[in-house]
């Protein structure tokens, strides 16, 4: 009990491709963030244009890295459930069991 | 200021702190196992956990903090905000899946999963006590502010309050109490920051904010070379003047109460502005405007200069705006925003705030607080790069977030909670913008304490919304307090005693040893917070993101991906991650001010301490691994 997880948790077919999903989603948002921080740094005027509706681009990119945190991690998870369901079914529920037997 | 102390306002904070009690003591008695204790037993939903990682995570920083610099400093408080996010895509694309993966109970058996390493063992516990202790430190000011205006107690007792409190809920409930204390208040803080936030935008935009906001007046005066030779005022006599930094201020006196003034132009006339003032006399006596504190004459401002509508003409007020026209016509207008400047006069010190009026253009991008555009320096430049850096990497890294992971079923609840609390701590922080430049427009502003912005802005809208705010302000504290003690007291009686020193306990020691740590983290908490009464909590807390960015995200990324990674690379890198950064912050000239002593003297002229703290000990990490690859062969073999 002492040195056990919280929980027990199966094999996961599906970790390495997510992980390398992840690592990629993870690249495209840190460009994007560090765009935002060099513009910030380098040209804080430029951030002053107007581009839509009447706001400027600082917070029109503010709002954008927000919300495409959130839009990320929505395909995100979309991607990884279809994964883990494709490929953790063929061992169905009696591998799971299985191997946590084999832990514990 | 003096703020009066509202029955409301006690009754709800009351109900509210009897209510989380209540919830503590049900689970209390539920909770036996060690499991259970730190990791809530595995069993949370992952809805449930999502909205509770964002009670976590919107802090006293977020809510107090952040409206708070938006308020004071504009766009650049919102920086927090966005950085502060995008910290949780780390979380989420890199860290969630394999942290629940390797994990038991705390981020220490994660890292140790592959090597059972006494150093790493002892690293990552002292890592998690230390970066705990940092994020404790803004929550307890926090809590001494919110105080104030809502019972009406000073700083001190605040922070001694909620440190007793939420040491008695943790001793008594961990995680489980933890994770719906913070379900309830996460998902209260967002509902009302909503509500708070529809109301401003309905509100519209006006130069007067209320009927009863202070009427600042101007003198004409008689210039003579340098200075004031008269002015044109019965009722008023000039007493003193002094330059200080270039700007040329003025006392005056009248009926025996001595005020300060700016001297200024305005429509091309010189003319003595209206300035607030606090003055603390020989023998310690505070006056604010020249009078004790009872007075009421040190008001609350903020107003907007000129209100430009979409044809560009200048109105008086101006409703039926949107959530964009509301902020694209505060760019538009001209913003009158309050600096500060402190000198001696004779014995006494004086604290002036003056009007400044500003541009929303200014307002609403970068470059009030961090100098990046005016007087910018390549050394602000860097403090501003170091700490989006340190807020980037932190969140993936802070204990308290950590342990959350080890309270759902699986990776996939992992992933899904994660999701929830980025949407809905996304939500919130688009509000922070409204909510901060709301505040900084009503007339609502404390100039003594940009944390109590949010809730000062809800007052405005009336005696319920304001007890019903700073009653989830004081929740929202003491829930990421309990969090960050649960964190604390794992650290302490699983990695510390169980793991490092062997000491066996029993499920039931371990669980006593964890409630005792508890307390005596919950007591460091309490001196740290009064010590640091009045600094800007969200400040704070960038601080404590430095530290844990520093000393744990490079072995939690490095052990992940880097196969060469060993356990003493791990250990030397969470070493130097926390000496490099913690040195760094000592000798900040953040730090100085808080020393007495002139922050141009010191020695390290970078606020936030990650563009060096976190590449060196990634550094480390890889320099170390690659000396020490005999260690990874001997195991393999």
């Amino acid at each position: 009990m002492l040195h056990g997880e919280a929980v027990k948790l199966g094999k996961d077919e599906s970790a390495e491709i997510k992980s390398r999903i992840g690592l990629i989603l993870f690249a495209v948002y840190a460009a994007i963030y560090a765009g935002f921080v060099f513009i910030n740094t380098l040209s804080p005027k430029t951030m002053g244009t107007r581009i839509f509706m009447g706001l400027n681009l600082a917070i029109v990119y503010g709002f954008g890295l927000i919300i495409l945190a959130i839009i990320m991690g929505i395909l995100y998870n979309h991607y990884c459930t279809n994964l883990e369901n494709k490929m953790n079914k063929p061992q169905g529920d009696a591998a799971l069991e299985s191997d946590t037997e084999e832990k514990a | 200021m003096i703020y009066s102390v509202s029955p409301w306002a006690i009754i709800l904070f009351v109900i509210f702190v009897l209510f989380v009690l209540g919830i503590s003591f049900y689970f209390g008695n539920k909770t036996k196992s060690a499991a259970g204790y730190f990791a809530a037993g595995g069993t949370i939903h992952w809805g449930v956990n999502g909205i509770a990682f964002a009670g976590d995570y919107l802090s006293a920083a977020s809510f107090l903090g952040i409206c708070g610099m938006i308020a004071f400093s504009g766009y650049d408080g919102f920086l927090y905000s966005i950085g502060y996010l995008a910290g949780w895509v780390v979380a989420l694309f890199v860290v969630a899946e394999p942290m629940k993966r390797l994990g038991k109970y705390t981020f220490t058996d994660a890292l140790d999963a592959k090597f059972n390493s006494k150093g790493i063992q002892l690293m990552a516990a002292i890592s998690t006590l230390i970066v705990s202790i940092c994020y404790l430190i803004p929550q307890m000011v926090g809590a001494g502010a919110l105080v104030k205006p809502l019972l009406g107690m000073p700083h001190w007792v605040g922070v001694i309050m909620v440190g007793c409190i939420v040491t008695f809920i943790v001793a008594t409930a961990g995680m489980t109490s933890t994770t719906y204390v913070q379900f309830i208040k996460g998902g209260l803080l967002i509902i009302f920051s909503t509500v708070l936030t529809i109301y401003l935008i309905n509100n519209g935009l006006s130069i007067k904010p209320s009927d009863d906001y202070h009427e600042f007046k101007t003198i004409s005066v008689v210039i003579s070379g340098d200075s004031v030779a008269s002015i044109e005022s019965t009722d008023y006599t000039l007493a003193d003047q002094q330059v200080v930094k270039d700007i040329h201020l003025v006392k005056l006196e009248k009926s025996g109460v001595n005020t300060w003034w700016k001297l200024s132009e305005k429509d091309g006339k010189i003319v003595l502005e209206e300035a607030l003032s606090k003055t603390v006399t020989k023998d310690g006596t505070e006056l604010y405007n020249g009078e004790p504190k009872e007075a009421k004459k040190f008001y609350q401002v903020g107003h907007i200069g000129k209100l430009i509508n979409k044809d560009g003409q200048e109105v008086d007020k101006i409703s039926g705006l949107g959530p964009f026209s509301y902020l694209s016509t505060l760019e538009d207008s001209t913003i009158v925003r309050f600096a500060e400047q402190k000198f001696t006069d004779g014995d006494d010190s004086v604290t002036v705030w003056y009007q400044n009026p500003t541009s929303g253009k200014e307002i609403m991008r970068p470059g009030l607080k961090f100098k990046v555009d005016k007087g910018a320096t390549p050394w602000s430049k860097w403090n501003f790069i170091s700490l989006m850096l340190a807020l980037f990497f932190g969140t993936a890294a802070l204990p308290h977030i950590l342990i959350r992971y080890y309270t759902v079923p699986s990776q996939r609840d992992a992933r899904k909670s994660t999701i929830v609390a980025i949407a809905a701590i996304g939500f919130f922080y688009i509000l922070t913008l409204y909510m901060g430049s709301g505040a900084m427009t009503h007339g609502v502003l404390d100039l003594e304490s940009s944390n109590m912005s949010a809730p000062l802005l809800a007052k405005y809208f009336g005696i319920g919304l304001f007890s019903i705010i700073s009653a989830i302000a004081f929740a929202t504290v003491l829930g990421t307090v309990s969090g960050l003690i649960v964190a604390s007291s794992g650290a302490v009686a699983h990695d510390l005693m169980d793991r490092y020193l062997d000491l066996k306990l029993t499920d039931k020691g371990k669980v006593r040893a964890g409630k005792i740590a508890a307390v005596v983290v919950g007591g460091i908490a309490i001196m740290l917070g009064i010590l640091f009464k009045g600094m800007n909590v969200s400040f704070l807390v960038g601080w404590a993101f430095a530290v844990a960015a520093s000393a744990n995200l490079p072995a939690i990324l490095m052990l992940l991906f880097w196969k060469k990674t060993t356990a003493k690379g791990i250990t030397y890198s969470i070493l130097i991650g926390i000496v490099s950064a913690l040195t760094i912050i000592l000798l900040s000239p953040d730090m100085y001010v808080r020393y007495g002593l002139d922050p141009a003297t010191a020695p390290i002229p970078l606020g936030n301490p990650g563009i060096i703290s976190i590449p060196l000990s990634f550094l480390t990490l890889i320099v170390v691994s690659l000396m020490s690859q005999k260690d990874n062969a001997t195991k393999k073999a």
